[in-house]
């Protein structure tokens, strides 16, 4: 026995490794979408139950994130960006993962369902089913269109959110869906582009490594220029005010500035600078989602205060 | 008379007083929760013990 494989077997695990199952990366990000989904919503909600609502979905979604790194142990430990992840560096067992993720994913319903209503309960369950049986189970290994069906499970906080102030669904809840739907082909092919060879060792059916670069290049534009579309349709629905409209306008023209470039380039020039062009605008995509949510949180409250 | 404090006590300490924090909190805010509900006049009802309107059979006309 090598003297690492005896540190690893000796090791106790830390609350911050059964922390880092639940993705708190991702997490982060939910927890936003959801409260301005909640905060935009046109009925108040009480703090200590819009806290609840916000905490038991973000502990759904970090539950997802749980049982994601169950499943895909195997394809973590190949990809040098998940290598050292709780799982595949055997800090946490993989069936541990999935007992974590199985308990934390039923609370996180059951105290949904508690706090606010069963409607928003059951969006919160089907996030977890869609992320982990049909995306992670089903069709991350089977079809390069992966990610575009993966961001379907990362497109529900906001409508969760608004459905758990509201207790319905509405055009302003499908609007943010959308919206996050048609950001992630974008933010996730460009990352595909300079993470060069991880999917492809994993055996990952990335557009990059089925179609090409040259069509993945192609997607990142087209998703782009719907998303642009998407984005500026929104602002016409209950959720548009001034703020949102100068964001959209400004990030969407830098947006498609950014897939313009990616498309326009080839591969050679693309390896010259070290993918500079793609590593600047996977990390636009992030601020851009971050900005056009706080747009209209910004419009909610210049409503709610009688500025407009 | 306690048990010596172990050493695998010292290592599984942060897991501890971790999961030990996350339960506090989860009660703190069930309290909370309860509170704003009952306070709020929110639709609940109660299970055992109490008088289940809908359990009692409709009066015919």
């Amino acid at each position: 026995m090598t003297d690492a494989s005896a540190d690893i077997q000796n090791y106790e695990p830390t609350f911050g490794d059964y922390f880092a199952l639940l993705k708190p990366r991702v997490m982060s990000l939910v927890i936003f979408t959801a409260l301005v989904g909640m905060l935009v919503a046109p009925v108040p909600v009480h703090p200590i139950i819009g806290f609840a609502a916000i905490l038991f979905i973000a502990i759904g979604a970090g539950a997802s994130g749980a049982l994601n790194m169950w499943w895909d142990a195997d394809i973590d430990a190949v990809m040098r960006r998940t290598a050292k992840r709780p799982v595949p560096s055997g800090r946490v067992g993989a069936d541990e993962a999935l007992a974590l993720g199985v308990a934390l994913s039923g609370l996180s319903v059951v105290m949904l369902a508690l706090a606010t209503n069963l409607l928003a309960a059951a969006l919160l369950a089907f996030t977890i089913f869609f992320y982990i049986v049909v995306y992670t189970m089903w069709l991350k290994r089977l079809t390069p269109q992966n990610i575009v069906i993966g961001g379907a499970a990362g497109a529900f906080p906001p409508m969760i959110g608004w459905v758990a102030a509201t207790g319905s669904l509405s055009v302003e809840a499908f609007a943010m869906f959308a919206l996050i739907f048609f950001w992630t082909p974008p933010h996730f092919w460009a990352l595909a582009l300079f993470m060069k060879t991880d999917y492809h060792d994993a055996g990952v059916p990335m557009l990059t490594v089925t179609h090409g670069r040259r069509v993945t290049r192609n997607q990142i534009f087209t998703y782009s220029a719907v998303l642009a579309a998407v984005s500026l349709a929104t602002g016409l629905t209950t959720l548009g005010g001034p703020a949102y409209w100068t964001a959209a306008i400004l990030l969407n023209a830098w947006m498609m500035f950014g897939a313009f470039r990616i498309w326009r380039r080839g591969e050679a020039e693309a390896e010259g600078d070290g993918y500079k062009v793609e590593k600047k605008f996977f990390r636009f995509t992030l601020s851009y989602l971050f900005l056009l949510f706080a747009a209209f949180f910004v419009d909610a409250l210049l409503t709610r205060l009688g500025a407009i | 008379m306690f048990a010596r404090t172990h050493e695998l006590h010292k290592r599984r300490l942060s897991r501890n007083v971790g999961v030990g924090l996350c339960l506090l909190g989860f009660v703190v805010l069930m309290f909370g929760l309860t509170v704003v509900k009952v306070t709020n006049g929110d639709p609940m009802q109660g299970f055992d013990h109490v008088l289940r309107p809908e359990m009692i059979p409709a009066e015919e006309n």
